[in-house]
């Protein structure tokens, strides 16, 4: 059996963007799908302790566990003290630069996982139990003498190499072994679909292939453009996010997981292995912010290249090569995690409209554009057609960005987007770029504009709200500040953020996505959509940093987020990590930078809210 | 000697084998990527080891097709099922013969004895090539067969 992990930030994250595996703090492996992100797991204990597989690596009797990551890398570090000695356990998928890779034979995929005794002694139990198809087989494992343990599923092989003392059985290896102070065991396990494998030796190859990685982490984390306070919590999460990053197209996942729950016990589990559309925007001002170029690129790529199929249509989620994602469906030998079921693969969401997507894409473009990137013919094309397309669809009622399955409303956020996608293209025909329809556009943003300041707005309640002429806040309603549809000084904004407080308040300073009966947990992104709101003038830059400052204490001890926290205990809920939540991190960061410089990444917004009356002037 | 049939009916029949080994690791029934297999002995570069190692393998198809061709000749005439026949004895061989003995003549392959080492790190193929999956024989098995059967059919025939 695995350990004992009884929370979802009990996890940490290691990965080679193509794929992820979540290390417990006891040093279990309890989630790992490969080749890619949305592969079937081979190991999946996470989501059932008995049925899904698990490899762990563990001190007997260990008094104490500290993880760590090796500092500005995705290494990570879990020390065991035990009453006879310390011992460190290094995990990893090894990573290393294109260059490297055409001068060295390396595994399609691999995770190495070292342990060393620094202090000592200690027994170590090793448990490898790998099970195909999310736990719902068994996998003959076959000793091949010094070539390793190899484990063949479907069109692919699984080599275990060690130097450890191993007994095999059917469908597991086990071990249990004495290490003494400077000892060291390594643990290699690699994945591939193509023969002849490679099988890089153990020792200094795999020690040379822990100092790559750490130095390619490091590399990576030193070309951070940030100088802003928090730096720390900054760059962790931008290593989150490249973590969910699958390099060979470019596409961001929202998470590697799937099903773990947004209330425990409950059925609020969804696969989040692929891509929404929906986090484009802000996902793209926190590339930018933070100066990875190249990456922001390669999901600028995705997203207008990759997603030709359905263009100018586009899905509210697409797989990591662009497809529909895959249909939804229970995994119903799964009892998930902590008994909250069902497991679900593949995701409903695929068949729900979305408006606000074409404004999330089309602002994604608009700052890679004024931030110096440029658009080639086939990108400028699909902005123009998803122009033509919010034109046309922009008063149909749709799911929304919370994707409720309680059928379409007319959503106020959605018409934020579509306002905000015709001004953005506004915005790029003023500098230039060849892409509009100006009238229709023009007219349609001032419709969108008309409406939203009518039937959005709620005079009893002197607040905007969810949908037009409801009466219920939705914490989206704090982005009209950062899209630059208000200012977040003016009266209509203050109103609605004290709106939002109060009927949203989920205590312990957080805050709920939209009121519910699901009793879920209070939304990561959404306190920091209201750091960003403080901090573009919301409220005072002490009570942004305050309120950014509280929400660091929720992240666990490895800097990381899940999609929600539980509000009476801040435990993680949902899937993890994710990465709205982190990108959430990065961009409340930039803007209480920007504030404490006095200075502006996104000026034309500011320029074109409305500013209705500000606050000064309400009070006054 | 038909020189003109050898040259390219030993190109096609080495395209063909290509085709089918490589749609059979598509459709899962082998791992066994003859090109990367070949391209690794000259390059540790993935992508031009599969681009090195296609063109190893069409001269090699070339090399054996001569071989075909004068037993063709010195049997004074050639059809389809001598070809297949030629071409089953050829996979017997490559799998029984050389598939095991490949640790020695591919530099940077592992032998199942001494285990990985730094310079030889990649899987060896095993008896019959069974490491690469147990259905490995069948696909190489076929593949050859009509490698032999494109030979043998069309070597006497002039376009």
């Amino acid at each position: 059996m695995p350990a004992k992990c009884a929370k979802i930030q009990d996890y940490g994250i290691i990965g080679d963007c193509r794929s992820a595996a979540l290390v417990s703090r006891e040093g279990s492996i309890d989630w790992l799908c490969w080749p890619k992100f949305d592969s079937p797991a081979i190991f999946c204990a996470i989501l059932d302790r008995e049925r899904g597989g698990y490899w762990r690596i563990g001190v007997l009797n260990a008094t104490s566990i500290a993880r760590k990551y090796v500092p500005d890398t995705n290494v990570l570090l879990t020390t065991f003290h035990c009453a006879s000695g310390t011992v460190t356990l290094t995990d990893l998928m090894p990573v290393s630069s294109e260059a490297f890779k055409r001068t060295t034979r390396l595994p399609d995929q691999e995770i190495v996982r070292q342990i060393e005794c620094s202090a000592g002694e200690a027994e170590i139990e090793m448990e490898f139990v790998p099970r195909a198809l999310y736990g719902l087989h068994p996998i003959s494992v076959h000793d091949l003498g010094k070539l390793g343990i190899r484990a063949k599923v479907g069109k692919g092989v699984y080599w275990l190499r060690t130097n450890a003392p191993l007994d095999l059985s059917e469908t597991l290896a086990h071990s249990r072994f004495r290490i003494r102070a400077g000892d060291t065991f390594q643990f290699s396990f690699s994945y591939t679909e193509e023969a002849p494998a490679v099988l890089n030796p153990l020792g200094d190859f795999v020690r040379a292939g822990i100092e790559r990685s750490i130095n390619f982490w490091r590399e990576w984390a030193g070309r951070a453009t940030y100088e802003g306070p928090y730096r720390e919590a900054v760059v962790r999460s931008v290593l989150a996010l490249k973590l969910l990053t699958f390099a060979p197209s470019g596409a961001i996942i929202a998470s590697p997981t799937t099903s773990l729950p947004e209330r425990i016990g409950g059925s609020l589990n969804w696969d989040y292995r692929y891509c929404w559309l929906r986090d484009a925007s802000l996902t793209i001002r926190g590339l930018l912010g933070l100066g990875y170029w190249d990456e922001a690129s390669d999901f600028m790529e995705w997203m207008l290249h990759t997603t030709w199929l359905t263009q100018p249509e586009l899905q509210t989620v697409y797989t990591l090569y662009g497809r529909p994602a895959l249909e939804e469906r229970e995994l119903k030998h799964l009892s998930g995690f902590k008994n909250s079921s069902p497991v679900r693969i593949g995701n409903l969401a695929r068949d729900q409209l979305q408006l606000d997507i074409y404004g999330e894409v089309i602002d994604a473009a608009a700052q890679y554009v004024f931030r110096g990137g440029t658009l080639d013919a086939g990108m400028q094309k699909a902005l123009r057609n998803f122009g033509k397309y919010v034109v046309k669809h922009w008063s149909l009622p749709d799911e929304g960005i919370w994707e409720p399955r309680s059928g379409r409303s007319k959503h106020t956020h959605s018409r934020l987007l579509c306002w905000t996608a015709m001004d953005r293209l506004l915005n790029l025909r003023d500098h230039g770029w060849k892409l509009t329809d100006a009238h229709s556009f023009s007219e349609t943003r001032q419709q969108i504009e008309q409406e939203i300041r009518s039937l959005a707005w709620n005079p009893a309640l002197q607040s905007y709200t969810s949908v037009l002429g409801g009466d219920q806040m939705d914490a989206s309603l704090l982005l009209f500040a950062w899209y630059g549809f208000e200012k977040s000084d003016n009266l209509r904004m203050q109103t609605t953020y004290a709106r939002i407080r109060d009927q949203l308040d989920a205590g312990n300073g957080l805050l709920y996505r939209y009121r519910n009966d699901h009793s879920e947990g209070a939304f990561a992104l959404c306190s920091f959509w209201e750091v960003e709101f403080l901090a573009l003038g919301g409220g005072t830059q002490q009570a942004a940093e305050n309120l950014f400052h509280h929400l660091l204490s929720f992240q666990n001890e490895l800097g990381l987020y899940a999609e929600e926290i539980d509000p009476a205990n801040g435990n993680a809920l949902g899937n993890f990590p994710q990465a709205f939540t982190h990108v959430g991190v990065i961009g409340a960061a930039l803007s209480i930078a920007d504030r404490a410089k006095g200075t502006q990444s996104l000026p034309h917004r500011q320029e074109k809210a409305s500013s209705h009356g500000t606050a000064q002037e309400a009070s006054a | 000697m038909n020189w003109q049939g050898w040259l390219l009916w030993g190109f096609v029949a080495t395209l063909a084998l290509t085709t089918m080994l490589s749609g059979s690791q598509s459709l899962g029934l082998t791992r066994i990527n003859i090109p990367y297999f070949l391209g690794t002995a000259f390059t540790p570069d993935r992508r031009r080891a599969k681009l090195y190692g296609f063109l190893f393998h069409l001269i090699d198809g070339w090399v054996f097709a001569i071989i075909y061709a004068f037993i063709f000749e010195s049997w004074g005439h050639a059809n389809w099922w001598l070809g297949g026949l030629l071409g089953a004895a050829q996979a017997a061989f490559v799998l029984m013969v050389g598939m095991p003995l490949m640790p020695s003549f591919h530099p940077h392959m592992a032998n199942e004895q001494h285990g990985p080492t730094a310079s030889r790190d990649l899987e060896p193929p095993g008896f019959m090539a069974l490491n690469y999956g147990v259905q490995t024989p069948v696909s190489i098995f076929i593949a050859h067969i009509v490698f032999g059967i494109i030979l043998g059919a069309f070597y006497h025939v002039h376009l």
